[in-house]
């Protein structure tokens, strides 16, 4: 019997091809997973032997170091993704170059001023004047002599250093005042005419967040907010951008970090109450209900005051992370199957998603700005409900 | 839970001042530095580009207006060359129609004179051909009265036969 009639139809005979593809990479997976079931067994026990893991630093900087030595034999995605979606005390430039940031510490003692250089990533505790601190997951931590981390001395030691998500809130800062001050220039040099290169590019986007953002949301009274919505705009979206570049200065992941987008929604809290008028205080504090039901309403209208910047807060956190953490997922199936073969799949899933955080980058800045002109919409507006 | 927010000020208030601070000034900044000249130079922009529309809306209705009074006065004027026109073929018509008139009554006139002319000289003519035929005919009669009575006989029978009837009376 012959079955070569199957392949007669063109659709079948391309759909077979991706077919192979799929089945040659789970023989792959399987085969990798097999070669690396001993080794993380190994590793297992290796964790389990060292119970004074979590207590004990210089055993985790002699993991790390164990880690480093053996990379390439041990990788764990997990681990490598979240070390690089969260900040650092190292900005990362290529191979085993990359710039020290410097440490700031605030103590109960006093002041620190160093390099971070001086951690090594890590494997080193540095003595500085008040405390010995040492680097442990990128947190700084006082140890005491032994290298064991220090709980009692640690409560007393604030971290102020310029971190790397710092150092890129610089960057973006710059950039956005040399982008927007020589954009203002071109609007006093062509006075009245047509917009043009870079100006021509900004235009239509302040236009947009004023026309289809604070307009329609927060009424006539639109003019005192745009700076602020204008500057949230621009600054959640240039950053979006940079943590997209994969190299200096970009890299960072700003925006996907919950305490930056906790200063942003702390300051959505901040513009949205400060400018909410008797009538939205009387709808929070006095709602228009029997008033037994008070006990719940006010504690209601509160949570409600709170949960809508929180909501700004997680939403742009937890888009902004994802999408770093599926690219960076789909780079490190290249070490998890340790063949260069699966790279171009990798690479051409990768851009594919890089084109869509493209979107979303911009969908993200869009909608954070639209939300808090929504509150603040209904912060200043004048109907009693 | 606890351990997630353990360590958390200590790890964490540092960057939540910094950027807190880096996200003010940038606002601060930005707003003095772009947001106040970029927004005011769009609004002004606008502002114009709206009052250049309006007063091209303005000039095209009184061009329109301009071209419609064009129109009336063409019409007008057209009606009015009509009008002078028609006049003018009226009146030619009238002073043909009267030329005409006048020419015929002339002709009626020259015609009627001209056979008043004509019965003169006829009355004329044949007065003299009457004059000639009796003065012919007594020269006839004269030269037929000499030759009959050329002889004495003639002459004395022609006496006698007139006395002969002179006798009876």
């Amino acid at each position: 019997m012959l079955f070569s009639h199957i392949l007669n139809s063109k659709k079948i005979r391309l759909s077979a091809i991706p077919a192979l593809f799929l089945t040659f990479f789970i023989f792959r997976a399987f085969a990798s997973g097999e070669s690396n079931a001993s080794d993380a067994f190994a590793k297992v026990r290796h964790n389990t032997s060292d119970t004074t893991f979590e207590n004990n630093f210089e055993t985790g900087a002699a993991v790390n170091e164990h880690a480093d030595g053996q990379g390439e034999e041990k990788f764990d995605p997990t681990t490598a993704i979240m070390e690089h979606i969260a900040d650092s005390h190292d900005w990362h430039l290529w191979g085993h170059t990359s710039i020290h940031l410097p440490v700031i510490l605030f103590t109960d003692k006093g002041a620190e001023f160093f390099s971070s250089g001086k951690f090594e990533h890590g494997e080193k505790t540095y003595q500085g004047k008040y405390y010995t601190y040492g680097l442990l997951e990128d947190k700084i931590y006082a140890v005491d002599s032994a290298g064991a981390i220090d709980k009692e001395a640690s409560a007393h030691v604030y971290d102020f250093s310029v971190t790397k998500n710092i150092a890129a809130i610089w960057v973006s800062v710059i950039l956005l005042l040399i982008i927007f001050r020589s954009v203002a220039s071109a609007y006093a040099k062509r006075e009245g005419k047509a917009p043009k290169g870079l100006q021509s590019f900004i235009e239509p986007i302040i236009v947009f967040v004023r026309d289809d953002i604070a307009r329609p949301n927060i009424g006539y009274k639109y003019a005192k907010f745009m700076p602020l919505l204008l500057t949230v705009f621009f600054f959640i979206w240039i950053n979006n951008l940079l943590g997209l570049l994969p190299i200096f200065p970009g890299g960072a992941n700003v925006t996907g970090n919950i305490f930056m987008t906790f200063v942003l929604a702390f300051i959505v809290l901040l513009a949205v109450n400060l400018n909410g008028n008797k009538y939205y205080w009387k709808h929070i504090l006095m709602p228009d209900v029997p008033w037994w039901l008070y006990p719940i309403m006010i504690p209601v209208e509160i949570i409600g005051v709170i949960s809508k910047p929180f909501a700004l807060m997680i939403r742009l956190y937890a888009n902004i992370s994802a999408g770093h953490i599926i690219v960076l997922s789909l780079i490190a199936l290249i070490f998890i199957f340790k063949s260069l073969a699966i790279a171009p799949v990798s690479v051409a899933f990768v851009l594919f998603m890089d084109v869509l955080e493209l979107l979303v980058a911009f969908l993200q800045a869009f909608i954070f700005t639209m939300l808090t002109a929504l509150f603040i919409g209904t912060a200043v507006d004048e109907h009693a409900h | 839970m606890e351990e997630l927010f353990e360590g958390i000020l200590n790890h964490h208030l540092g960057f939540v001042v910094w950027s807190s601070l880096a996200f003010l000034i940038l606002l601060l900044l930005l707003k003095k530095l772009a947001w106040k000249p970029i927004l005011t130079a769009i609004k002004e922009r606008e502002r114009s580009i709206e009052t250049a529309l309006e007063s091209a809306q303005m000039a095209k209705d009184e061009m329109a207006r301009l071209t419609s009074e064009n129109e009336t006065l063409l019409k007008e004027a057209r009606a009015e060359r009509d009008l002078i026109l028609k006049e003018a073929k009226h009146l030619k018509d009238q002073i043909v129609a009267e030329a005409k008139a006048q020419a015929h009554s002339e002709g009626a006139k020259m015609i009627e004179k001209a056979r008043v002319e004509i019965e003169n000289q006829k009355t004329a003519a044949l007065a003299e051909v009457k004059n000639q035929v009796s003065s012919l005919s007594i020269e006839i009669a004269e030269k037929v009265l000499r030759k009959q009575l050329e002889n004495k006989n003639a002459q004395e029978a022609l006496v006698s036969d007139l006395i002969k009837q002179v006798k009876l009376n």
